[in-house]
């Protein structure tokens, strides 16, 4: 099996529009969450989210480009071209053809599909621009990503709801360790801040309308957010022989379904797809320091992981620190796991753990280090990143200090 | 503007030309208009002039509107035009 680097990593969220920035707003505990402004946000009881703000399409794309790519798909190739210029790696002959993008994302392009519903619908026009179809289609961001950096081989996208960038990153790492492709880019996208988008999540009734605040006892639901993470994966040996700066090493990956219920996550699913990463990396339990949790600030979701957290790690349960950037940069649904791997880096690279903000009040079932409100300095040399979706489907990796 | 120049400033745009560089003999092809800038232009010439435009891009040369040259898309047009006003 080949050992698998991270050499690349790129992003846009409501913290910054790149790495250096969301680090920045990471160790600050800066809330990137805010007023919605969108078209009909009057309508809505929920109208806050992390929302990129300043965000101007026409100084990064042409006209062209702009009529073919949603704001996911925007979002996906500005990460991807910070990702691939850090890394310095260019795809040419055998490397394009055996490398390929594995992305991740729930929504597809939803702004796309709202903007020419209302137009049909509530406007009653009877035609819509004849790029509908490939702009809102879930894998337009990956082939998009795929043209821009001649990537010819595996290409595709990875739709699991909140957990869709970590399985795409889960399957890149496993292309990348078994030998079938030398370099994956991956990562994953969201922009499902408009009108229909979060009007659907509103009918679920676990949106705060006031805050993000995972593991506190005050927390009052979930808050969506936007962007993208995408990573360079490379195998080892090729990226050493070219002098690349490695960014960290992933070391386990795994996933379970819960097959239980819709929406409501289990515990057992969860601990089975973190022993799972921690097996698949043949892990000492006490060597992770550090989970950046899923954590999005609803009732079921922040004890239930607690909980699993606890049964999987035992006594060191209470020695390790877990932390919820979603009070930050929000929920990204299908790009959450792809931001959130920024706080794994930066607390392998920089010592830096960020932290859960909006802390008020312990809550005796999350009684974890939740790092509340104040980013730590720490050394760590393995971290986890865990991510549980709608529908109970798993997926947690595990990175070490190269 | 009437329809002749109408139809050539949108050409162009999707061209990614001057007006004035769009002849009447063009092809799109000639142009550089590929299939998905066709269609891109079809839909523009659509909404200016809130027509329905007979183009398959399956196969255009199947459509009942012609499209080899900027002269045959403007006297398509205008017969559109003349179909609805009648």
């Amino acid at each position: 099996m080949k050992r698998v680097v991270i050499t690349g990593a790129g992003t846009i969220n409501a913290l910054g529009f790149d790495v250096p920035a969301t680090y920045a707003a990471m160790r600050e505990g800066t809330c990137g969450i805010g007023p919605l402004d969108f078209q009909d946000v009057d309508r809505l009881a929920i109208k806050i989210g992390g929302q990129v703000q300043g965000y101007e399409a026409e100084t990064y794309f042409n006209r062209q480009q702009l009529s073919l790519y949603d704001r996911f798909t925007q979002f996906t190739l500005l990460a991807a071209r910070q990702a691939l210029a850090q890394s310095g790696l260019e795809f040419h002959g055998e490397l394009a053809d055996r490398s390929g993008v594995i992305l991740g994302n729930s929504g597809g392009g939803l702004t796309t599909q709202d903007e020419n519903f209302r137009a049909v619908y509530e406007e009653g026009k009877n035609r819509v621009h004849p790029f509908v179809v490939p702009k809102l289609m879930n894998n337009a961001a990956a082939s998009h990503v795929s043209m821009e950096f001649n990537l010819r081989g595996p290409t595709f996208t990875v739709s699991t709801a909140c957990a869709s960038s970590n399985h795409a990153m889960g399957q890149a790492y496993q292309m990348v360790r078994s030998g079938m492709a030398p370099a994956m880019i991956t990562g994953g996208s969201e922009a499902m801040l408009c009108f229909g988008g979060v009007k659907a999540w509103e009918g679920l009734r676990v949106m705060s309308k006031k805050a993000c605040r995972p593991f506190s006892a005050t927390r009052n639901g979930m808050v969506q957010g936007e962007g993208a993470g995408v990573f360079v994966f490379e195998e080892y040996e090729h990226a050493r022989a070219r002098g690349a700066d490695i960014l960290a090493e992933i070391i386990g990956f795994a996933m379970s379904s819960d097959a239980a219920d819709i929406v409501m996550p289990s515990k057992a699913g969860a601990a089975r797809a973190i022993s799972g990463a921690l097996k698949d990396g043949q892990i000492a339990k006490e060597r992770v320091s550090y989970i950046n949790a899923h954590g999005t600030g609803t009732a079921a979701n922040d004890k239930t992981e607690c909980a699993a957290v606890a049964d999987v790690f035992g006594a060191h349960a209470d020695n390790l620190m877990i932390s919820s950037t979603k009070s930050m940069h929000g929920h990204l649904i299908g790009g959450t796991g792809a931001v959130e791997l920024l706080a794994c880096l930066m607390a392998l690279r920089d010592g830096v753990i960020a932290p859960t903000i909006n802390y008020e009040e312990p809550d005796p079932e999350c009684a974890l280090d939740v790092v509340p409100n104040e980013a730590r300095e720490a050394k760590v040399d393995v971290v986890m990143s865990n991510a549980f979706a709608f529908g109970g489907l798993n997926a947690v990796i595990a990175l070490a200090r190269p | 503007m009437n329809v002749k120049d109408q139809v050539i400033a949108i050409v162009a745009e999707q061209a990614l030309l001057e007006p004035s560089d769009v002849t009447l003999e063009s092809s799109p092809e000639d142009l550089g208009i590929d299939s998905l800038g066709l269609v891109e232009a079809i839909f523009a010439i659509e909404e200016a002039f809130d027509i329905s435009v007979p183009f398959n891009a399956n196969d255009p040369s199947e459509s009942d509107f012609d499209i080899s040259s900027v002269a045959k898309i403007i006297a398509g047009i205008e017969k559109l035009i003349a179909e609805q006003v009648s």
